[in-house]
């Protein structure tokens, strides 16, 4: 059997031309999320109908619900430097067109929110994100971007965009590699080799 | 009369002489049958011994399992180009997956790094890069690992037939009837075969216990291995160890006759190229551009 036959393969190009033709795109950092806490979890329906399962928001431990501080405070609309509060939250997410309140929502601080004004739950940010970055979502969506595991017949899970990308930074940053692999020994194999006799 | 007994004691003494050795090269693993040529009870009651042998090696029970190709599947893997950061996060988890030998150093995947002015040129790729931080400016990678070929020269090649490409596309080896002649190496234009020169440097406490027969199950001394597609989670309907792991979900895996799979989405949808396609290897694995 050959999955060839299935395959549009006019798409397949020689990697040789595809690397000259100069289409690879700059690598970019990894976040690291791991540190962060659970919350709640929502699951998402997928392109082909089943639904699928999410990780709640990765929160920083005790600062959800928001509204513990922020339902008596004054909303200040004013694009500034936090000083009080939230000050390591530093946007650098096309930060000259977008404030905060853009996404989080004024009111309701335990929600965010669409241009359209609709009111969406952190269990559901890739939405907001969705709105900016439709052919992103729609691959997220068809398991192509980001991450699934579980079963690939079966019951999966993504990871929400949030767990990758710091949504107020989601420029990855570079992590340290794993070992890499031994060089082989000059004359190593020829001593393995008589060993192995 | 006598003469006539005697006969036939002499052939059951023989019958039993044979039976008796039969089962006695089966117990030192090294059984007169190729192990896909048993019938499914003669399997079982072989991978119990294996079971029983690992048992009495590693102090703890390991599964060998002898799950069988799903009707309808054919496997493909995609690997996105445009996400990979070399991290070799991959290269561990499958270490670890698939019982590979720690000392000598035995990895199923290796990650090239290429600069991407030198374009792709898999001659000058470094497989032994180590700075502080991933991706390094200037760099791709690209993971390579068994391409699961449809046109596979490395069975070809195989003078005992101890290697073959299962219906579900899995090429798997026989490690009970390989001769360790190494012709398969030489065969694979991947570098995607590892011999075991040494014995398998395996410490009981890193053993994973669920195996497949055809898979990560502990390998002996002077046998070939191999990526299986992690044979032993995949026919299990799971995703593959390296799917799993990787922190930029570049690896995308499922069964390619499914129309709503990833892996026909990225087909369908994404630039897609297979490693050295002059070769006419028709490979089951495509790396492909995500952006
Ligand atoms: C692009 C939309 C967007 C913008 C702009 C934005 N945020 Fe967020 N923010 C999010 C999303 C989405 C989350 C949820 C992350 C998660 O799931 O954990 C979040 C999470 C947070 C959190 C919780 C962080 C934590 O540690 O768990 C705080 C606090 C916050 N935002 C404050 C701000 C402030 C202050 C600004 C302006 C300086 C801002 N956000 C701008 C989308 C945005
Ligand atoms: C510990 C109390 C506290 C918690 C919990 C908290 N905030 Fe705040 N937040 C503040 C304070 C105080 C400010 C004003 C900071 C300043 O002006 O320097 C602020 C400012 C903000 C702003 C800037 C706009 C504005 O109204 O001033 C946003 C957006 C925001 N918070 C979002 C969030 C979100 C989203 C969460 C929950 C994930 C959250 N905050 C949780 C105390 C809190
Ligand atoms: C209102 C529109 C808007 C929304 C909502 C939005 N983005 Fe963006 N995003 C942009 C724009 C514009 C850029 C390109 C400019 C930049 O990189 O600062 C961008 C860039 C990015 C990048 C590339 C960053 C880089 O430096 O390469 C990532 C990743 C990203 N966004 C992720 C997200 C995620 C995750 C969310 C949801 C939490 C989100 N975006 C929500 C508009 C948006
Ligand atoms: C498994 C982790 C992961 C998840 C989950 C994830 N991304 Fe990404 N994303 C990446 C990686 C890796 C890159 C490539 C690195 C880069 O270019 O910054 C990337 C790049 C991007 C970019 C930059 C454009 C590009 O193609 O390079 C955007 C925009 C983006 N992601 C949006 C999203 C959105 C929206 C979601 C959720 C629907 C999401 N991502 C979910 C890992 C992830």
């Amino acid at each position: 059997m050959t999955g060839r036959h299935l395959l549009p393969i006019a798409a397949i190009l020689s990697l040789g031309q595809a690397l000259t033709a100069g289409t690879l795109k700059a690598e970019q950092p990894l976040e690291d999320t791991a540190a962060k806490k659970p919350a709640t979890a929502k699951p998402v329906p997928a392109v082909a109908g089943d639904e699928i399962e999410v990780p709640p928001p990765p929160f920083s431990e005790g600062i959800y619900p928001c509204s513990d501080c922020h339902e008596d405070m004054e909303v200040n609309r004013k694009r500034r430097k936090l000083t009080e509060e939230h000050e390591n939250i530093v946007l650098k997410h096309d930060e000259k067109n977008r404030w905060c309140l853009d996404c989080h929502d004024a009111e309701d601080r335990d929600y965010l929110h669409l241009a359209s004004g609709k009111k969406i739950s952190f269990d559901e940010s890739y939405l907001l994100c969705g709105q900016c970055h439709g052919t992103k979502l729609r691959d997220w969506k068809a398991g192509v971007h980001g991450r699934r595991t579980g079963y690939w017949n079966g019951k999966k899970k993504y990871l929400l965009c949030a767990n990758c990308h710091n949504p107020h930074s989601p420029r990855f940053k570079p992590i340290p590699p794993k070992p890499a692999p031994r060089r082989p020994v000059p004359g190593l194999q020829w001593k393995r080799k008589r060993e192995y006799r | 009369m006598e003469t006539e007994k005697g006969i036939s004691m002499n052939r059951i003494t023989r019958r039993k002489f044979l039976v008796g050795t039969a089962a006695g090269m089966l117990m030192t693993s090294c059984g007169p049958k190729r192990l896909y040529e048993l019938a499914r009870p003669d399997l079982r009651e072989a991978l119990d011994r294996m079971e029983k042998e690992y048992a009495v090696k590693y102090g703890k029970a390991v599964k060998v399992g002898s799950e069988g190709p799903i009707k309808g599947v054919k496997f493909a893997y995609a690997l996105d180009l445009s996400r990979c950061i070399g991290c070799r996060t991959c290269v561990h988890a499958c270490v670890h997956e698939n019982n590979q030998s720690r000392d000598p150093e035995i990895q199923w995947i290796r990650v090239a790094g290429i600069d991407k002015e030198r374009g792709v040129d898999l001659t000058h790729a470094d497989y032994y890069y180590h700075p502080d931080k991933v991706p390094e400016p200037g760099k791709f990678y690209v993971p390579i690992q068994c391409q699961q070929c449809d046109n596979p020269p490395c069975t070809k090649v195989c003078p005992v037939k101890a290697t073959w490409k299962e219906p579900d596309g899995i090429v798997v080896v026989d490690y009970e009837w390989c001769i360790g002649c190494r012709y398969c190496m030489a065969a694979c234009p991947y570098g995607a075969r590892h011999f075991n020169w040494g014995e398998p440097g395996l410490d009981p406490a890193d053993v994973n216990p669920d195996t497949h027969y055809l898979g990560n199950r502990p390998r002996p001394k002077g046998v070939v291995e191999k990526c299986t597609f992690c044979i032993q989670r995949t026919r299990k309907g799971r995703y593959p160890a390296c799917v799993e792991a990787c922190p930029v979900g570049a690896r995308k895996f499922g069964n390619i006759l499914d129309p709503d799979s990833e892996v026909r989405y990225v087909i369908e949808n994404k630039r897609v190229l297979v490693l050295k396609e002059e070769l006419n290897t028709i490979p089951s694995f495509f790396y492909f551009y995500g952006v």
